[in-house]
């Protein structure tokens, strides 16, 4: 028997990426970031959502990838870790998609680079391929909460 | 009958009995004839007795019952109020404050044991106030106690057919005891002693065996002790203990039995079932304690005045008027835009701006409390401490009323129970040496606390002996608090504040009250976390001050809004000294940093742009705007590109995630929804 889980996907350049759903809170428009000094240089800054200040993480930095202009198409997916809340910035995100179980394989362990280590799962749906990242990594919350 | 939703009344009722109680005892002590405080004194304890004994809170029941003898006996003139009378109603007052306490973080009243004070009270009470000889009687418990070794002989449960069950225990890893319980004399419920004994005893372990057996023991029939056979986990102090805290109890024996004698033996299953018992109790037990430490401390509350409140509610309901008026405008303005809905509209945004500062005013005052909650705790810390030191010292107490936000009134009772213990231990002389200075035998203490435009100050003044900067510069040079260089170049206020710097304890000796290593940093840092400062001034010969100035509310302040490039940033308005131009010309530099003279002041510049990481272009131009910051007595000049005005802000936190961030305090939301940083000046130089 194989379950079928649902996982948030967002786009990084042309790829596809997936977080549980039960972490997403709400997929948020880009909202006006506040840079914060002395923090690390994937931290973009803090948003206000509404009433609250949420840190803003820029995903492609994090992913080591060339940084580019917001557009009409980013979003801060706002996610629920632990007791923290932040927000991921990414080029795109729009679908909920519903994977079975029996199609998620462990991540190939081929190149050893940093973003393999983001990596958990590889999913497959209707012959795409989703990678499903590990948020403790991707966050890198063991460095931030001491 | 559950009385947990009657529990926190109890507390808080409980606590303001003590606090007047307090106050009694310390007014009876200096005027022992005054009968009106020995009935105030006894209706107290009689009130206690009676919520007490209705919660069920046994300790706190007959401890205040044992207080009320005497004092009807006092209050009949049967027994005249000696010191020692007094020091045991002190005595009685804080183990009942302890049981409180206890009662308020764990909902129970604790293992601290009366009985003691209870046998003091008895004695006064059976003597008629002959107390003075009883001194000697103080450890007549102890006298009484037998030694296990005479009593060993005494037990009289046989063991033969048992020592299976004994060997399979010491297999398990728990022990059996035997334990003589002995009732005492006046034991008139001797049944229902034993069973709350038997009770005590199944919660920690298994009771395998008694003599007499249980049935006799229900019904009265055994003399003043009866034995059991015990399986526990426990070690034979804690059983004991715990049997001792059962009133009425005399004595109790705990007999290990030793594990040699019953290695060889063989053994019996049925017994495995009972010592799976006995470790479900122990897990049970030990569960029970982890729920207890985990159990938090009933939440935070305050009192408010009902007045307050309706305040507050008109308030709301003057808010929602003005929501319907904006509404109304809103449909009106839509029809004809013209020069009367526009002054209406303005006329309804002052009326709305009205409202909203004064709904912030009502509801930062439902959060004040009066410094009263801290400070009444404080003259009995001085008499007992001057008792403890042997100086004759008076607290003198003003502006108890001054209210400030109920999050700081948690946070400066340590920090000021410190300060004044400082003033008593190290500030105040003995009594002889005051008289060598020519001062009164008698010293002072001073806790003064006023309101002070938006700061409270809490000051802490003593007459006593002031601190010599010539010492304290020693020392900081000693232990490289300072250079020697530094040191030299520093005024003596400067000096004597160093004493709130890490790592500097004046005292070579360490005395029970303070010393200890930790000293005055704790204090500083202990009053900066809640936006405060701390200052000392000192006159040698004469005492010394500290003036300690606290935020009235945390969440709203003042700021000043100002440009750095395009971002906008807050700095508090209370960090601020001035604002001011300064020719770029004039800027020196002295070892690295950039000053200006101004107001014949070395003021050194801080090129904020650099710090907050924002560019690290300087721009040339001839004139900067400059931000005079001061933290304590010292100021530096913040460079700022623009200025925007004087703003209240809404402080919020950034957030786990972002934590211990330089020179950033927080966050708040500005007008537009953008999110603007908080800048702490504190940490800037």
């Amino acid at each position: 028997m194989s379950e079928i889980k649902e996982f948030v996907t967002f786009r990084l350049n042309e790829e596809y990426y997936g977080i549980n759903i039960n972490n997403v809170e709400n997929i948020e428009k880009v909202l006006p970031i506040t840079r914060v000094p002395y923090t690390h240089d994937y931290v973009r800054g803090v948003i206000n959502l509404r009433g609250i200040i949420v840190p803003v993480v820029d995903l492609r930095s994090r992913f080591n990838l060339e940084p580019k202009e917001n557009s009409e198409e980013s979003r801060i997916i706002i996610v629920n870790l632990e007791d923290l809340k932040i927000g991921m910035l990414v080029d795109a995100s729009s679908e909920v998609l519903q994977i079975e179980t029996s199609e998620i394989d462990a991540a190939p362990n081929v190149k050893k680079d940093i973003n393999n280590e983001f990596i958990k799962n590889i999913g497959k749906k209707n012959g795409r391929i989703i990678m499903l990242i590990d948020l403790h990594k991707v966050l890198n919350i063991e460095q931030h909460v001491e | 009958m559950d009385m947990s939703q009657y529990l926190e009344i109890f507390i808080d009722e409980s606590k303001e009995h003590l606090q007047t109680m307090n106050e009694i005892l310390l007014d009876l002590e200096k005027d022992v004839d005054n009968l009106s405080h020995l009935g105030e004194i006894f209706r107290i304890a009689h009130t206690l007795k009676g919520m007490s004994g209705t919660m069920g809170f046994n300790k706190v029941a007959d401890l205040t019952h044992k207080m009320e003898n005497v004092l009807d006996l006092v209050r009949n003139g049967e027994v005249k109020v000696t010191s020692h009378i007094v020091d045991i109603l002190f005595e009685c007052f804080d183990a009942l404050e302890e049981y409180i306490d206890n009662l308020e973080k764990n909902g129970s009243e604790g293992d601290l044991d009366s009985t003691a004070l209870v046998k003091k009270l008895a004695d006064i009470a059976d003597n008629k106030g002959h107390v003075e000889n009883m001194s000697g009687k103080k450890d007549a418990p102890s006298e009484t106690k037998t030694t296990t070794a005479e009593l060993s002989d005494a037990f009289h449960i046989p063991l033969n057919d048992i020592d299976s069950i004994i060997k399979k225990a010491f297999e398990m890893g728990v022990k059996p005891f035997l334990i003589k319980v002995t009732l005492d004399e006046g034991c008139m419920l001797k049944a229902a002693r034993s069973f709350i004994v038997f009770n005590t005893l199944e919660r920690f372990g298994e009771v395998i065996k008694s003599h007499p057996q249980a049935e006799e023991i229900e019904d009265e029939k055994f003399d003043q002790s009866f034995e059991v056979l015990y399986f526990t986990k426990l070690d034979k102090e804690y059983c004991k203990n715990e049997l001792m805290n059962i009133s009425e109890i005399a004595n109790v024996v705990v007999e290990p039995l030793s594990e040699d004698d019953y290695l060889l033996e063989e053994t019996k299953e049925d017994v495995e079932v009972d010592l799976a018992h006995v470790e479900d109790q122990v897990q049970k037990v030990k569960e029970e304690n982890q729920n207890k430490t985990e159990k938090s401390k009933t939440s935070k509350t305050v009192r408010v005045e009902i007045g307050r409140l309706d305040n507050l509610m008109n308030l709301v309901s003057e808010l929602i008027i003005i929501k319907t008026r904006l509404e109304d405008l809103d449909t009106t303005q839509q029809k004809m835009v013209d020069q009367s809905s526009k002054n209406n509209m303005n006329e309804a945004i002052e009326y709305l701006e009205r409202i909203t500062t004064s709904l912030h005013d009502a509801v930062m005052k439902v959060r004040m409390v009066p410094v009263e909650r801290t400070f009444n705790r404080f003259p009995r810390l001085v008499r007992d401490l001057s008792k403890d030191l042997g100086k004759n010292i008076k607290l003198f107490m003003s502006g108890e009323e001054t209210e400030v936000d109920r999050t700081v009134i948690d946070e400066i009772g340590d920090p000021l129970i410190h300060l004044i213990r400082n003033s008593l231990d190290h500030g105040i002389e003995s009594p002889d040496e005051r008289a060598k200075s020519g001062k009164a035998e008698q010293g002072f203490v001073a806790l003064r606390a006023y309101p002070d435009g938006n700061n409270v100050v809490i000051e802490v003044e003593d007459d006593g002996k002031g601190i010599d900067p010539e010492i304290i510069k020693r020392k900081a040079v000693e232990k490289n608090v300072v250079t020697k260089d530094a040191v030299e170049l520093m005024n003596d206020k400067e000096i004597i504040n160093l004493l709130f710097e890490a790592g500097f304890s004046t005292v070579d000796k360490v005395t029970d009250l303070s010393g200890r290593g930790v000293g005055l940093d704790v204090v500083k840092s202990k009053i900066e976390a809640i936006n405060g400062t701390v200052e000392v001034n000192s006159t040698v010969g004469q005492g010394s001050k500290f003036i300690i100035r606290l935020p009235l509310t945390l969440a709203i302040i003042q700021a000043l809004m100002v440009y750095l490039n395009e971002e906008k940033f807050a700095v508090p308005l209370n960090n601020i000294k001035e604002i001011t131009n300064i020719d770029t010309k004039d800027i020196t530099m002295v070892q690295d940093q950039e000053v200006v003279l101004y107001r014949n002041k070395t003021l050194p510049i801080i090129r904020t742009k650099e710090v907050l990481e924002i560019d690290h272009t300087r721009d040339d131009a001839d004139e900067l705007t400059v931000v005079i910051v001061k933290k304590g007595d010292v100021e530096a000049g913040l460079v700022v590109d623009g200025l925007i005005g004087q703003q209240e802000i809404v402080i919020k936190s950034l957030g786990k995630y972002l934590t211990g961030i330089k020179a950033i305090s927080g966050a708040t939301i500005l007008g537009n929804g953008t999110v603007a940083l908080i800048v702490d000046p504190n940490q800037l130089f």
